[in-house]
């Protein structure tokens, strides 16, 4: 009995760091942020030591009322056009260097190097690309598909900056999502790839007949991680258009961030209550997903 | 090709055989198109950190832009002297150092009680940990900042790391290479009279040394590289910036410097990935070849 006391005693020593790391910086924040989201609570206010006041859903009206909002909100969704375009290229891109021919593997720690870039450092090499005289407009020209008096800087154009920077998360997206294919691809058996080009299949056929039902369980996880990704997408817009032109690139977060730390008066009621919002639309995202997935499958 | 053909005529795969060679130069073609996409922008900012300046040559001069006819090493100089670089990859050692220093040890120390202990209230812990998974985490951003500004953190070092180092990733990782050594090892260091904090300290950590060293590459890059956390905590104080927030500064100052900007940006590039390269399997293997 005395050695059981002993070893819950050490356990929870050895648990007491990472216990109280967690209680303060994750579980903490999420029950308080959600209790901020009923409350009138500004940066003022925390200044002065004054309690977070409960107003209800006030917030929650305000938020949902104001325009900026919704078109942060609807820019997040839109956002979501993203996921098919970058799942269905890294699974391509996996059934491409799945199969080991000399070089493959210079191929695979290439593609993967955009995934270990700091969002700066691709703002930085990005912006020179999108730029009026970059390397995007020079290979447009090269291509006979515009001139150089139509030329305009991608990231200040209100109708293709959104694009510009949806580009640049499928570039540093696209190797991380090929290593989690590429795990999965190891996993199918070669007799059922051999027996299907005994039969005739293309690789066409083969790969919407064969890999895509067997990888959709990888399908499904790495969906659901890019879903999440892209409808919480901050860090792009902040280097590259901070939510411009017109806030064409204003994302849903990127109100939450600019509410909590910006403009006059830091109103971190009103943002919480809009994190909320985000983290409800997820929630329905994720359910969607299992939704879609899990029907599929009994078809 | 056609002696070959005709020299086996009975070969199935004969109608096939002028494919092949067509099938490998595609794919390859395909592979090259691709590399471009991924590579070319680490290109370019290379070719222009190494282009000398004084030659009066546009960055945007195609394709000379891309090949330097003089090359040089004087922009790395200048952005370090110019930029005080130097200060601000300090910063960016001190802490991804303190960051992975942290998870290891917060890590390690509590996968062990959960890999090898019973003890009441261990299932919730464990589901609590599993629940850090999927919580939505919109708002821990605000109130994390509050927090550090009340304990008097907020602009420091420590702000940045300490809500960082707790997380399930690391103390699954850890867990898992626990649970993968011999148990009768444990018993025989029982019996000869050893402490859990020796056991931890001498078997334990070191035949768990991969799984702490992937957890600890891993943290390196995703520390190094992080903007969004260091940028908020340390916007009140741009001195203890490291260099994922810093270079951003580099853009908008008012003698604007593409050459220097990209030295810089290869300064900070070059240290992860020499990273990736030494570990290249484990990233490209995923999660699986940390766990393994």
């Amino acid at each position: 009995m005395q050695v059981h006391w002993r070893q819950s005693l050490m356990s929870y020593t050895f648990l007491a760091p990472a216990l109280i790391l967690l209680a303060v910086f994750t579980f903490y924040p999420l029950l308080y942020g959600a209790y901020l989201g009923f409350t009138e609570y500004s940066g003022a206010r925390f200044a002065n030591h004054l309690p977070p006041q409960w107003v209800g859903l006030k917030n929650f009206e305000t938020v949902l009322g104001d325009p900026l909002f919704r078109t942060a909100l609807a820019n997040s969704v839109k956002y979501l056009l993203v996921v098919p375009a970058l799942q269905l290229a890294s699974l391509a891109v996996a059934v491409l260097v799945a199969k080991n021919i000399p070089g493959i593997a210079l191929f695979r720690a290439a593609y993967y190097v955009p995934v270990i870039t700091s969002v700066s450092l691709a703002a930085v090499m990005w912006e020179w690309v999108f730029n009026r005289e970059g390397t995007l407009n020079w290979l447009l020209r090269a291509l006979h598909l515009t001139t150089p008096e139509a030329a305009f800087g991608w990231l200040n154009s209100e109708q293709w900056a959104f694009w510009a920077v949806m580009l640049v998360t499928f570039w540093r997206g696209f190797g991380y999502y090929m290593v989690l294919y590429l795990a999965g691809l190891q996993a199918i058996p070669e007799e059922l790839e051999e027996a299907a080009i005994l039969d005739g299949a293309s690789a066409w056929q083969r790969f919407w007949r064969v890999t895509v039902p067997l990888m959709r369980p990888t399908i499904l996880l790495c969906t659901l991680l890019s879903t999440i990704a892209a409808l919480r997408v901050l860090e792009e817009v902040l280097v590259l258009t901070n939510g411009g032109p017109l806030n064409s690139t204003y994302t849903a977060l990127m109100y939450v961030y600019a509410k909590a730390f910006q403009g006059f008066d830091f109103d971190y009621g009103v943002a919480s209550a809009a994190g909320l919002v985000v983290a409800l639309v997820a929630l329905l995202l994720s359910a969607l997903n299992f939704r879609f997935f899990h029907r599929e499958e009994q078809a | 090709m056609s002696a070959r053909t005709a020299a086996a005529p009975a070969r199935v795969a004969r109608p096939v055989s002028w494919r092949r060679p067509v099938n490998t130069a595609l794919r390859y073609a395909l592979l090259g198109v691709i590399l471009i996409f991924a590579v070319f922008p680490f290109v370019w900012t290379l070719a222009i950190a190494l282009t000398d300046k004084t030659a009066g040559s546009s960055i945007y001069a195609f394709p000379q832009s891309l090949l330097p006819s003089r090359v040089t090493l004087h922009n790395f100089v200048d952005v370090y002297r110019t930029f005080s670089l130097g200060k601000y990859l300090w910063n960016s050692v001190v802490i991804t150092g303190l960051t992975v220093l942290g998870t290891l040890l917060v890590s390690a120390l509590a996968a062990y009680p959960l890999a090898r202990f019973r003890f009441p209230g261990r299932g919730v812990i464990f589901g609590l940990i599993v629940l850090t998974l999927v919580l939505p985490g919109e708002t821990t951003f605000i109130v994390n900042t509050l927090t550090l500004k009340n304990l008097g953190l907020l602009g420091t070092h420590a702000g940045v790391v300490l809500p960082t180092i707790a997380g399930a990733f690391g103390i699954f990782l850890m867990r898992q290479a626990f649970l993968a050594i011999p148990a009768a090892l444990l018993e025989a260091a029982r019996l000869d009279g050893a402490s859990e904090l020796t056991i931890l300290t001498r078997i334990m950590l070191p035949l768990t040394r991969p799984s702490l060293a992937a957890l600890g590459i891993f943290t390196t890059v995703t520390t190094w590289n992080a903007y969004f956390w260091p940028m908020l905590v340390l916007s009140g104080a741009p001195d203890k910036a490291p260099l994922a927030v810093a270079v951003l500064k580099l853009k908008g100052q008012f003698n604007y410097d593409p050459f220097n900007i990209a030295a810089g940006s290869i300064i900070m590039m070059l240290p992860v990935l020499l990273v990736f390269l030494a570990a290249q399997r484990l990233f490209l293997r995923g999660m699986e070849g940390a766990v393994k």
